[in-house]
């Protein structure tokens, strides 16, 4: 029996640029698009996938805080701007920190099940360069407990939330085996964005990814554990899937060969105001994990390809452990060992993840899953890994707040 | 008195200047720290800016609040800590803004010289002038208590001279900030013969605070940085001077700078230097350290006819360079000066390809500064660089390594002058104020 009661299609994803510090085009002083660029470029890359975009029946917005960003609400009202026929069609906004992405594709697949649409165009997208760093660290604290939180947190309160994890597994586990494992996931991070074009790493030339992985912390500017590098991108940018039924793929004329099948996922909401169990775990994600499994049928092993939220490097590893791969603070010897390399035994982040490709909050769940369908169509160009025929599927596990809101969705490619 | 102390009321004179305003905004943000703990609350702390001109004081109150605006955005993770018990500032935006707010509140922006009798510690940065630093030294004294210190921020003139004509019985030091002092690590620090201890303790406790890197440099007219600058500059002038017949001076100007950047691969070619610093200040300090050192030889018949010229170089107040040797578009030269026609030549492709074509290749694997800057292999680099330079025989490598042997006697010299006790010092200046990848003082020639 299959999770959900009838099939779930994904097809035509598409994702525009992660503009940001590390791309030639960026300059902080220069003009750059808004949100009815990314919307309409992210939207229209997906629609010119499909052969019928007026039997597209509604839209979902993934956005975390434009709010402030850009100084924009009611976000659903940008929908019908991307093409003439979603003119009085539904759209929802949805939100949910640096998980809003993924909500969008919750969502999306909710709706079809309910009968209500057949064919769901998502679009993700957040701008972050609209204010300085130290700004923005303010608008990104809003996915923690403001009133319970911030006053007492750190400048950059969410790498700092990540700094003391990294600092807990540090002490439990072994400061340079810890360190090695996440300045490993750097490098595995910049060296797949340097075969992805639209990544915000891509123009990255640096010959010592190693020590630069490895540069010392300096807590007087920054944060405790980690360094800059361990950190995800500043970035503008969307992403777009649509999400069908079976009647659906045949309204828009996509040839099932297009397309691949949502499984199941799951989506799993942890209490704001408490704090993480245990900082050394990512609890909430591993919770996702196994019920996304157990709904799919399969395990671990069944994947070919995984895509994590790896804010910080060192969420990357915990990630790993969550989905797993590895068992609790092993995830950095599993890193260091290779596994999460494009040729190791789980290719994971294989486009370079929120390090390497970035991370357009908004976004960023509906780039996961673009990603993993892309790579079991075979159409993920440079960054391709071997889907095996024995594993046909993939998953995609998105994060809010600090292990606090999570979707794990799995990806099945079609015989 | 402790520095701590000190810092409740200071004063800069020449505040709304180049080196005055930077100085400002340095002592602020200490000031404002002091301030804001606790046990200084019912203080009154106070930043007393003084300068002649009204008019450039009046810029200076939005340059201030600019300026301290950066400074706390970068230094928000300790601002938090600072405001900590502010239940009402949650935000890095609110914090900041405080912090802004407070610093903006110790000032006081003035063109009467009085207000400065309650300092503890003066920073004097009027120009570079004698009669008038004097005068106004003098002014100060009568002015202030017995226990006030002095530091100036003279680029020439010989502190025990100042303190001497000044009447200061060594409460005066040298403190010799580059330019732009918030970004510049680098003070020198020059004691007068007099200069108390204290002030010396004083001076380095400072250093410290302001996480700023002291070399000090014996009392003796233009000191290690000018030093070395004015005879390195003087004998790119001379250079020119003998080229001129074959290139003309623009063409030797060209020639120059182009060694100085490229072959001994500097932050900015000499020319461009002389142009950032400005051509009448090179001119003053010229005459400045002629007097002092009386040296005939620190002179340049070409940077008097600049200057009589009004061919000025120095800087727009965005940073942007002045056209004077040479000309610029958004800060690359793109024309040179000739003296003799009174204009400036448009690079040309052609032109330059002629000289170039001259002077011959860069050594093979030749990286530019900027390049090198950054990579952790530099040192290597450079000595594979001078190594191939040496091993060439083109025009261009001979005049490079002419160059590089008269920089390294000039910091020698002042070694032997005793205007420095170690290469280490000089070195120091050259890589820490100007930048250079490497010191003078080197085993390259
Ligand atoms: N600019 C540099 O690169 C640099 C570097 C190091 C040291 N210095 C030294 O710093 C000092 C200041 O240089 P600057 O470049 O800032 O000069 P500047 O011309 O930018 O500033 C001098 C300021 O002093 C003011 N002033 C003049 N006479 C005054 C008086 N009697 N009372 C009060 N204010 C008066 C002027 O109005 C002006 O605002 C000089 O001694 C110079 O040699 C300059």
């Amino acid at each position: 029996m299959s999770f959900f009661r009838k099939k779930i299609y994904a097809t035509a994803g598409f994702n525009t640029i992660s503009l940001g510090s590390g791309r030639k085009e960026f300059h902080p002083k220069k003009p750059r698009p808004g949100i009815e660029h990314y919307i309409k470029e992210a939207g229209l890359g997906s629609i010119d996938q499909i052969n019928k975009p007026e039997n597209i029946d509604e839209g979902v917005i993934g956005n975390f805080m434009a709010e402030r960003f850009c100084r924009q609400g009611n976000l659903g009202g940008f929908f019908p701007m991307v093409h003439p026929t979603f003119q009085y069609k539904p759209c929802i906004r949805v939100e949910g920190a640096c998980d809003s992405g993924g909500l969008a594709l919750v969502t999306a697949i909710k709706t079809i099940l309910a009968d209500l649409a057949d064919v769901v165009l998502c679009i993700g997208f957040e701008i972050q360069n609209s204010v300085k760093a130290i700004y923005g660290a303010d608008y990104l604290a809003g996915a923690g407990w403001y009133s319970g939180e911030r006053k007492k947190g750190h400048a950059y309160f969410f790498p700092d939330q990540f700094s003391q994890r990294a600092g807990a597994c540090f002490e439990k586990f072994g400061k340079e085996r810890i360190r090695a494992g996440m300045a490993q996931w750097y490098v595995n991070a910049i060296e797949n964005a340097r075969k992805n074009p639209k990544a915000q790493e891509y123009h990255n030339r640096n010959s010592d990814l190693m020590s630069t992985g490895l540069t010392p912390p300096n807590p007087k500017v920054f944060c405790e554990h980690i360094n800059v590098f361990d950190c995800s991108k500043v970035s503008d940018g969307a992403s777009a899937m649509m999400f069908t039924s079976e009647e659906g793929l045949k309204k828009i004329g996509v040839d099932g060969k297009d397309a691949v099948e949502a499984v199941a996922y799951a989506q799993i909401q942890d209490n704001l105001t408490t704090p993480p169990p245990d900082l050394t775990k990512l609890s909430t994600c591993e919770i996702a994990a196994k019920h996304a499994y157990q709904r799919a049928g399969i395990k671990s092993k069944d994947l070919s390809v995984l895509d994590v939220h790896d804010c910080f490097s060192i969420a990357g590893l915990l990630a790993v452990e969550a989905a797993g791969f590895a068992d609790h603070g092993e995830g950095a010897d599993f890193v260091k060992e290779g596994n999460t390399k494009v040729s190791g035994q789980i290719p994971t982040n294989t486009t370079g993840g929120l390090i390497g490709y970035g991370h357009p909050t908004g976004a960023s769940g509906v780039r996961q899953a673009v990603d993993i369908v892309h790579q079991l169509l075979g159409k993920a160009g440079d960054c391709q890994v071997k889907i095996d025929s024995n594993r046909p599927y993939g998953m995609m596990s998105s994060m809010g707040g600090n292990d606090k809101t999570v979707v794990a969705m799995i990806f099945e490619k079609l015989e | 008195m402790t520095l701590d102390e000190r810092l409740q009321n200071v004063a800069v004179i020449g505040a709304a200047g180049k080196m005055g305003s930077g100085i400002a905004v340095l002592i602020a943000q200490e000031m404002a720290k002091l301030k804001l703990k606790p046990e200084n609350n019912d203080k009154i702390y106070r930043l007393n800016l003084i300068d002649v001109s009204e008019k450039a004081l009046d810029g200076m109150r939005l340059y201030m609040k600019t300026q301290l605006l950066k400074v706390a955005e970068k230094s928000t993770v300790t601002l938090r800590g600072i405001y900590e018990g502010r239940e009402d500032l949650v935000e890095n935006a609110e914090i900041i803004n405080a912090f802004v707010d407070d610093s903006y509140a110790l000032l006081n922006f003035t063109t009467d010289i009085k207000v400065t009798k309650d300092a503890h510690l003066v920073f004097e940065a009027i120009f570079e002038n004698e009669e008038i630093k004097i005068k106004v030294l003098k002014t100060l004294r009568e002015l202030v208590n017995e226990d006030t210190l002095f530091m100036t921020n003279t680029s020439s003139i010989p502190i025990s001279y100042l303190d001497e004509k000044a009447g200061l019985g060594g409460r005066i030091i040298g403190y010799h900030f580059y330019n732009p002092p918030v970004i510049q690590r680098l003070v020198e620090v020059i004691a007068a013969k007099a200069t108390t201890d204290e002030l010396k303790d004083v001076a380095q406790e400072l250093g410290k605070k302001l996480r700023k890197t002291l070399v000090s440099s014996s009392d003796i007219s233009g000191f290690i940085g000018n030093g070395h600058f004015s005879r390195d500059g003087l004998y790119a002038l001379n250079e020119v001077e003998r080229l001129k017949d074959k290139y003309e001076y623009h063409g030797s100007i060209y020639i120059m700078n182009k060694i100085s950047q490229d072959f001994l691969v500097r932050p900015m070619g000499i020319f461009q230097l002389i142009d950032y610093v400005g051509i009448d200040i090179i001119e003053c300090l010229l005459r400045v350290m002629r007097t002092h050192l009386d040296d005939e030889s620190l002179t340049s018949s070409l940077i008097d006819k600049m200057a009589n010229n009004k061919i000025l170089g120095g800087q727009y107040s965005s940073g942007a360079q002045k056209d004077g040797f040479l000309k610029y578009e958004k800060n690359r030269p793109v024309g040179v000066y000739n003296i003799e026609g009174g204009k400036y030549f448009s690079f040309d492709d052609e032109w330059r390809k002629n000289i170039d074509n001259d002077l011959g290749i860069l050594p093979e694997g030749y990286s530019p500064w900027r390049t090198l800057l950054s990579d952790a292999k530099k040192q290597d680099k450079l000595k594979a660089h001078f190594n191939n330079l040496k091993k060439m025989n083109t025009w261009g490598a001979k005049l490079a390594l002419s160059y590089l042997k008269k920089t390294k006697e000039v910091a020698l010299k002042l070694l032997s002058d005793g205007v420095a006790t170690s290469a280490d010092e000089v070195n120091a200046i050259l890589t820490n104020g100007f930048y250079w990848l490497y010191g003078p003082i080197n085993d390259y020639i």
